[in-house]
C-alpha cells in the first residue's frame, strides 16, 4: 500500500498537474492554427506575460493588506486572463493582421511570432531582471497531508493546496469551453472555421469576430497555464519559453485544430514525462525478497533519467510526427 | 540592385568603423571572427530555407554539434581515461548498441517470416524497448565509471590539429543532419519547425548530460586555436596589444578564407543547373517532381549541404572562445538570432546572408552598451525630477538585447519582407 501511495504522490499527482497546465496551453496553440494557420510560438509569452500580470495583482493585493482563504494567485486569476485577453489582441492587432492583409504565407507568420517572443521577452527582462520570484513570499503554501494509515501505508497522500485547486479549475475551464464550443453559435462558428475557412466565410460567418474571440480564449487560457506553472514552481522570464516545445508537442499529439485533443495530449505527455522519470525500485522494492540475489532490482530503476524528462515530450512529437503527423483526432495539415 | 547592394555594405563598413573607434581595436577584431563564424552560419541556413525553402528551427543542435567536434578532436589527450578500463567498457556498450540496431532492423523486416499489421507494430516496439534497455545496461555502469576519479572524469580528446575539428564538425554535422532529414523531411512546413526544434533540443540535452564525453556543465577549456595564441607572439617579444592584434587578425584570415571558399563553391552551385533545379523545387514542388526531379532527394541533399556549414560555424564559434560550454547554448542566442540574420539580410541570396550575418551580430552587439548609455540618459533625467534613478542599469542593458532583436524582425517582416538585398530573380528567355 505504502507502494501504491508514493505511486500516486509521484506519478498521478505529478503528472496531472503537469498535464493540467500543458493541456491548457495547448488549447490556445491548438485554436490558434486552427483558426489563422499558423503556428504561434509566441504563445509561450502570453503564459509568460499572463503569470506576471497575476503576480503583480498579488503583490498589489498583497499591499493593499487583502488577505484571501486561498492563494491570491487564483483570486486574480480571471482578471488578469481579461487582461492577457487584451494583450493578445493587441499583439494580433499590432503584428499578424498587417501581414494577414498583405496575404502573407503562414511561415511568414510564424517567423512574426517569433519576432514577438522576442519582443515580449525581452520587456519581461527588462522589467523584472532574469530572477526568480515566487507567489508564496507573503503567504504559506499549504499542504494537505491525508494520512491513508487506516488502509495500511505509512506514507501519507501528499498534495498541495495550489496543486488541488488547479486541477479543478482547469476541470471547470475545460467544461466552460466544451460548452462553449458545443452550445453557443459563436462557438460552432468557430469549429466550423476551423474545419473549412472558406466554406465558413461564404455561409456567413463574421470570420473577424471569430478570430478575434479565438485571441480572447488563447490569452485567458495561457495566462491560466501560465500562472498555474508559476504557483506550481517559481516564476521566472523563461518560465513558459522552456515548455512551448512540450506544449505543441501536446496539440500536434491530440490533432493540431481539435481542442479535445490538446486536452488529451496535455494529459498524455504530462503523465508520459511523470512516469518516465519514476524510480520503479521505490514501487517493486518488495520483490528482492522473492528473486535471487544474482536478480536485485539496482537503487534508480527509471526508464529515462530525471536529467532528460524534457526530452520524452520531445521524443513523442517526433514519433508523433512520423507515426501519424496529423495527431490522434485527425487535426488538420497546413 | 548592384548599387543598392554596395551602398548598403560600404555603409556596414561604415559603421564597423565607427564600432572600432568607439569600442577599441581588440573589442571589434573579436566581433568580426564571431561575425566571419556566423555568416558561414547563415549561409548555412539560406542554403536550406533560401534555396530549399525547408524550415530548419534546429540550428542550435548543428551548432552544438560543431562545438563538439571541435572540442573532441583538438583538446590533449587524457591519458587516465585511455588507461583505465573505460575504453573496454564503452566498447562494449557500443557493440550492446550494434545488437540493439541489429534488432529493430530485424523486427522491421519481420514482414519476411509472415507477421502482419498489429503484430508487427507490436514486434517493432519490443525490439525498440529491449534494444534501449540493452544498451542503458552497458552504457550506464561505463558512463559512471568514467566519470569517477579512477576512469579519468571523460573521455578527453584528440589532440589532433583544429582544422581537423572543424572539418570534423561538418562530418558530424552531415551525419546527424542526415538522419534528421530522413525522418522529418516529409513533413509540412510548421510541423517540420516544430519537429525540428524537437531535435535540436534532444541534442542539447545528450550533450549537456553525457558528461563521460563533453563533460556536461563542467565545461571544457581552453581549446587550442588553429593559429598562433597572443601568448605565442608575446613569448616571442611583441607587446601585449600588438600581439593581441596578431594573433586575432590570424584568426580573422583564416575564418574569412574559409567563408571565401564556401562563398565562391555555393555561387558557383548555384549559378549552375543544380541552382536552377533547386529554385524550381522550391517554387513549386510538384511541377518540379512532375518533371522528373527527386524531391525528397533533393532536399535531403540540401539539408545535408546547409548543416555541414552549420557544423564548420560552431566550431569555428567554439575554438574563438576556446570553451565549450553546453548550457550556454540557448534557443535564442542560436537559432532565432541566425534566422533574424538570414531575414533580414535576404533569404535566397548569399551576400545578403552574409550582409545581415555581419549587420545582425554587430546590431545584437552594441545594442547592450547603447541601451546603457539610453538607460544612463533616462536615469539621469529621471533622478533630477526627483522621481529616483533606474535601478539595476547594467542587468536590464544586457537583457534588452532579446527585445531589439525581436524589434528588428518585426520591422524587417512589415516594411523589408524580401530582405535587405533580396533575391536576384533572372528571367531567362
Amino acid at each position: 500500500m505504502t507502494e501504491l501511495i508514493f505511486f500516486i504522490n509521484q506519478v498521478v499527482i505529478a503528472g496531472a498537474v503537469l498535464g493540467c497546465i500543458y493541456a491548457l496551453g495547448a488549447v490556445g496553440i491548438t485554436l490558434v492554427f486552427g483558426i489563422l494557420r499558423f503556428a504561434h510560438f509566441a504563445h509561450s509569452e502570453l503564459m509568460t506575460s499572463g503569470a506576471f500580470f497575476a503576480f503583480l495583482l498579488a503583490s498589489a493585493f498583497a499591499a493593499w493588506g487583502i488577505v484571501t482563504p486561498i492563494p491570491t494567485g487564483f483570486v486574480v486569476l480571471p482578471i488578469a486572463m481579461v487582461i492577457s485577453a487584451i494583450l493578445a489582441l493587441g499583439i494580433d492587432k499590432g503584428f499578424y493582421a498587417p501581414l494577414r492583409k498583405r496575404g502573407a504565407r503562414p511561415v511568414t507568420l510564424l517567423i512574426a511570432s517569433i519576432g514577438v517572443t522576442l519582443m515580449v521577452q525581452g520587456l519581461i527582462r527588462l522589467f523584472f531582471g532574469a530572477g526568480s520570484y515566487s507567489f508564496f513570499e507573503t503567504e504559506a503554501k499549504d499542504v494537505f497531508r491525508i494520512d491513508l494509515s487506516m488502509l495500511g501505508s505509512t506514507r501519507p497522500l501528499v498534495i498541495t493546496e495550489p496543486q488541488l485547486l488547479m486541477i479543478i479549475v482547469t476541470a471547470i475551464s475545460v467544461i466552460a469551453l466544451h460548452l462553449f464550443l458545443t452550445r453557443s453559435r459563436l462557438g460552432k462558428a468557430m469549429r466550423a472555421m476551423a474545419d473549412n475557412a472558406d466554406l465558413a466565410q461564404v455561409s456567413g460567418i463574421n470570420t473577424a469576430l471569430v478570430v478575434r474571440v479565438t485571441w480572447i480564449i488563447a490569452g485567458a487560457l495561457g495566462c491560466m497555464a501560465g500562472t498555474m506553472l508559476a504557483l506550481d514552481v517559481t516564476l521566472k522570464p523563461d518560465l513558459a519559453f522552456n515548455i512551448i516545445i512540450p506544449i505543441f508537442a501536446a496539440a500536434i499529439v491530440g490533432g493540431l485544430g481539435q481542442a479535445y485533443g490538446a486536452i488529451a495530449g496535455g494529459l498524455l505527455i504530462g503523465f508520459a514525462e511523470s512516469l518516465a522519470v519514476f524510480n520503479w525500485t521505490m514501487v517493486l522494492r518488495p520483490l528482492n525478497a522473492i528473486l535471487p540475489d544474482w536478480l536485485q532490482l539496482p537503487a534508480t530503476l527509471a526508464l529515462v533519467p530525471t536529467e532528460y524528462k524534457l526530452t520524452v515530450a520531445f521524443v513523442i512529437l517526433v514519433v508523433t510526427l512520423l507515426v501519424r503527423p496529423t495527431g490522434i483526432f485527425k487535426g488538420a495539415s497546413s | 540592385m548592384i548599387q543598392r547592394s554596395l551602398t548598403l555594405f560600404a555603409g556596414l563598413f561604415v559603421l564597423i568603423l565607427v564600432i572600432g573607434w568607439l569600442m577599441g581595436l581588440p573589442f571589434t577584431s573579436s566581433r568580426l571572427v564571431e561575425a566571419a563564424a556566423y555568416s558561414l552560419i547563415a549561409l548555412g541556413l539560406n542554403i536550406q530555407w533560401g534555396y530549399g525553402g525547408l524550415f530548419n528551427f534546429g540550428i542550435m543542435g548543428f551548432l552544438m554539434l560543431g562545438g563538439f567536434a571541435v572540442t573532441f578532436i583538438s583538446y590533449p589527450v587524457n591519458p587516465t581515461f585511455w588507461g583505465s578500463d573505460g575504453p573496454l567498457m564503452l566498447g562494449r556498450a557500443l557493440l550492446a548498441f550494434a545488437a540493439g540496431a541489429l534488432l529493430v532492423i530485424a523486427a522491421r523486416k519481420s514482414d519476411r517470416i509472415g507477421l502482419r499489421g498489429g503484430w508487427k507494430t507490436f514486434v517493432t516496439v519490443l525490439a525498440w524497448f529491449v534494444a534501449y534497455c540493452l544498451y542503458r545496461s552497458q552504457l550506464d555502469p561505463a558512463a559512471a565509471y568514467i566519470e569517477s576519479a579512477a576512469g579519468g572524469g571523460w573521455v578527453g580528446g584528440l589532440g589532433a590539429h583544429p582544422i581537423l575539428g572543424w572539418l570534423f564538425g561538418g562530418v558530424l554535422a552531415a551525419v546527424i543532419a542526415f538522419i534528421v532529414g530522413k525522418i522529418a523531411l516529409g513533413l509540412r512546413t510548421d510541423y517540420l519547425a516544430i519537429a525540428t526544434i524537437g531535435i535540436s533540443e534532444i541534442i542539447r540535452a545528450l550533450i549537456k548530460n553525457m558528461d563521460w564525453l563533453t563533460r556536461g556543465t563542467l565545461t571544457v577549456s581552453p581549446i587550442p586555436w588553429p593559429t598562433p595564441l597572443p601568448q605565442d607572439y608575446q613569448a616571442s617579444g611583441s607587446d601585449q596589444f600588438s600581439s593581441l592584434l596578431l594573433a586575432r587578425g590570424g584568426f580573422l584570415l583564416l575564418a574569412l578564407a574559409v567563408l571565401a571558399i564556401a562563398l565562391w563553391l555555393i555561387s558557383r552551385a548555384y549559378s549552375g543547373p543544380w541552382g536552377r533545379m533547386m529554385r524550381a523545387i522550391r517554387d513549386n514542388h510538384i511541377a518540379a517532381a512532375s518533371m522528373g526531379k527527386n524531391v525528397t532527394a533533393r532536399q535531403l541533399e540540401i539539408f545535408v549541404f546547409g548543416s555541414v556549414l552549420m557544423g564548420i560555424g560552431g566550431a569555428m564559434l567554439v575554438s574563438f572562445t576556446q570553451i565549450f560550454d553546453p548550457s550556454s547554448y540557448q534557443p535564442i542566442n542560436h537559432t532565432f538570432l541566425i534566422w533574424v540574420m538570414v531575414i533580414v539580410g535576404g533569404a535566397g541570396n548569399n551576400w545578403g546572408a552574409v550582409f545581415g550575418a555581419v549587420l545582425i551580430w554587430l546590431v545584437w552587439i552594441i545594442s547592450e552598451p547603447l541601451s546603457k548609455v539610453v538607460f544612463d540618459f533616462v536615469s539621469m533625467w529621471s533622478s533630477n525630477f526627483g522621481w529616483g534613478a533606474i535601478p539595476d542599469i547594467e542587468a536590464r542593458s544586457a537583457q534588452m538585447r532579446v527585445f531589439v532583436l525581436g524589434l528588428v524582425i518585426t520591422i524587417a517582416l512589415r516594411f523589408a519582407p524580401r530582405g535587405l538585398i533580396p533575391e536576384m530573380v533572372k528571367r531567362e528567355g
